[in-house]
């Protein structure tokens, strides 16, 4: 038994956490060049559930709309009534954010990940959805906590999208 | 207000929070009437989906009064009652306009650490952790409802406040599976687990016409439930050999349908319990997958196995060859509940559907740890601690 769980305790050291460590894995490189969650050529792309005539590509929600000519656009339609693919890249990429210029609040394709998924949500809703100020009681201060407030702060400029 | 908050693993506490406002045009401010405990709290609570902080307000099943509307709100009015659906769907993407609401492209707004997880994020849940959007949940006085005209139902006059709460998520979450699933007039279909879950999914594929439906557990009182106050027939997986049961009782054949409605930390009585949990406890493998394993081995050739319990991540030891050679289709879901609550209200409301027999322990806020130790351990026969804000 004591052997068994040895082995096993082993491997998990090895292992760490396999699934915290992926979350944290593709927070961190999820717009890397070649990271699983980035296509080479760099466009982000979300399908939005409106006929391709109720998207306007020169009035495009104000998160989007910021961003002028610093990026291009692309709109086609989505098959089989999915609805319309709106796709965005940054004009210029300089390769992309490394993890310390992340850490330091600098993250240009992140940050075009997040104004997409406003630019949908606007489009589709109407709003974007606010969760904070959310009620919560104490918060203790461990690492576990600070870890996941960090992660949680970067989520909606983070993922595969 | 008082609520009910995450402190850490095995960890309630009850503390003085914030009164929740109204951020979005969308969203009603509910005073919660009653809010119950789930059998998903306990993963949370054992610390097996990894996103909760210390201070988080718990509850997702809930049923209340309208205390306030945001003026996009055209539903709703300050005094209805009524009872929201645990997952948050806005009605409007392509997923919301296709009946699969769980799966809303917009309703959490921090997508980016279940896309990590999954590959593609799904709709938020109240109270259930920064992954699935860091929604405060319903174990308090207030609880701020978003996209209301869509996840809040009004309650028929004729059904009671402790009826209508399992309107919220058990019920609707019995009904997923059984109708994802494809219940068939004359079908076999087993499910296991006798919560609040299983026993909903048990009624739902009682209704779609099933010829026998058998719900497996090993606790006497829960079973007892499922006979009495369902109609279906029960299992004790202590005293007998599940399979070759439902083997017998399928003409040989193995269930058509076999729903899955215990999750993650599926107790099971022989060796491999402590291998899974050794591992788990490990993080080798976050999901403990026994009742899972059994469903699919049980299953017929070419039949389904639906997974309503909630994994959150991997599992070991999965009986691939089984699904392969075997044929069957593998599902699963969160609970798409805004398809289903009109018709669960009315045949509440007719009494078809019942289910105030799973409140078997209401109280006030102040004894949430108390009440979710006994809906952990089962003490007292307890199915579902039910927790009355209002005291
Ligand atoms: N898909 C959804 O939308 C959704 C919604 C609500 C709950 N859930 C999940 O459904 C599951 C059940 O929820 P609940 O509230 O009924 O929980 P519960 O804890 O009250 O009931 C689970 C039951 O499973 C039994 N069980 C444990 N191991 C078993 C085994 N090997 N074989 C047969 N039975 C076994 C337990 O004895 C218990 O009675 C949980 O995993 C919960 O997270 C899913
Ligand atoms: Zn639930
Ligand atoms: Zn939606």
């Amino acid at each position: 038994m004591t052997s068994a769980l040895g082995t096993v305790a082993s491997l998990a050291a090895r292992a760490g956490g396999s699934v915290v460590r992926q979350v944290l894995s593709v927070l961190e490189h999820g717009s890397g060049a070649g990271a699983v969650s980035a296509p080479a050529s760099g466009w982000l792309v979300v399908s939005i559930n409106r006929e391709p005539t109720e998207i306007d590509a020169t009035s495009l929600p104000a998160p989007l709309a910021a961003y002028g000519d610093r990026i291009q656009t692309r709109i086609r339609p989505a098959a089989d009534g999915k609805g319309t693919e709106l796709a965005v890249r940054l004009t210029q990429r300089s390769g992309n954010a490394s993890g310390p210029a992340r850490l330091l609040g600098s993250d240009p394709q992140g940050d075009l990940r997040s104004a997409l998924r406003k630019a949908k949500q606007l489009i589709e809703v109407g709003e974007v959805l606010a969760v904070d100020p959310a009620p919560h009681g104490r918060r203790s201060a461990t690492p576990a906590g600070a870890a996941l407030e960090a992660v949680a702060k970067r989520a909606p400029k983070g993922g595969v999208l | 207000m008082k609520a009910v908050t995450w402190r850490g693993v095995n960890e309630i506490g009850v503390e003085d929070v914030p009164e929740p406002k109204i951020l979005n045009d969308h969203d009603i401010i509910l005073e919660v009437g009653l809010s119950v405990t789930c059998g998903s709290d306990l993963h949370l609570l054992g610390g097996y989906i990894p996103a909760m902080r210390a201070g988080d307000v718990l509850g997702h099943e809930f049923m209340g009064t309208v205390a306030e509307v945001g003026k996009g709100v055209t539903k709703h009015r300050v005094g209805d009652r009524v009872v929201v659906v645990s997952f948050i769907g806005c009605g409007q993407c392509w997923y919301c306009e296709n009946e699969l609401w769980s799966l809303c492209d917009n309703g959490n707004p921090n997508p980016g650490i279940t896309e990590a997880l999954w590959g593609q994020s799904i709709g938020g849940c109240f109270g259930y952790s920064h992954a699935m959007g860091g929604w405060a949940g319903s174990h308090a006085r207030y609880i701020r409802v978003p996209y209301a005209d869509q996840g809040a139902f009004p309650i028929p006059d004729g059904v009671s406040d402790e009826r209508a709460l399992f309107a919220s998520d058990a019920a609707p979450t019995g009904w997923t599976g059984a109708h994802q699933a494809e219940v068939k007039a004359g079908d076999v279909v087993a499910v296991w687990g006798a919560g609040g879950v299983g026993q909903m999914a048990a009624r739902k594929a009682m209704l779609m016409g099933a010829e026998r439906v058998v719900v497996i557990d090993r606790f006497d009182n829960r079973l007892e439930q499922v006979r009495t106050h369902i109609g279906a027939e029960t299992l004790d997986y202590e005293q007998v050999d599940v399979p070759a049961e439902l083997r017998e009782m399928s003409g040989g054949r193995g269930p058509d349908v076999c729903i899955e409605a215990v999750g993650m930390e599926a107790h099971s009585p022989g060796p491999q319990y402590l291998y899974d949990q050794v591992k788990q406890q490990l993080r080798l493998q976050s999901d403990r997958p026994t009742a899972l394993r059994e469903a699919i081995y049980a299953c017929r050739k070419g039949g389904t196995v639906f997974a309503l319990g909630v994994f959150g991540g991997l599992v070991d030891k999965f009986p691939m060859g089984a699904v392969m050679n075997k044929a069957l289709t593998l599902r699963g879901a969160q609970q798409h509940g805004h398809r289903y609550v009109p018709e669960i209200l009315d045949l509440m409301s007719r009494d078809e559907v019942k289910t105030e027999h799973l409140a078997t322990h209401v109280m006030p806020l102040d004894q949430g740890p108390r009440g979710y130790e006994m809906f952990k351990n089962k003490e007292d026969g307890c199915v579902r601690a039910v927790f009355r804000p209002g005291g």
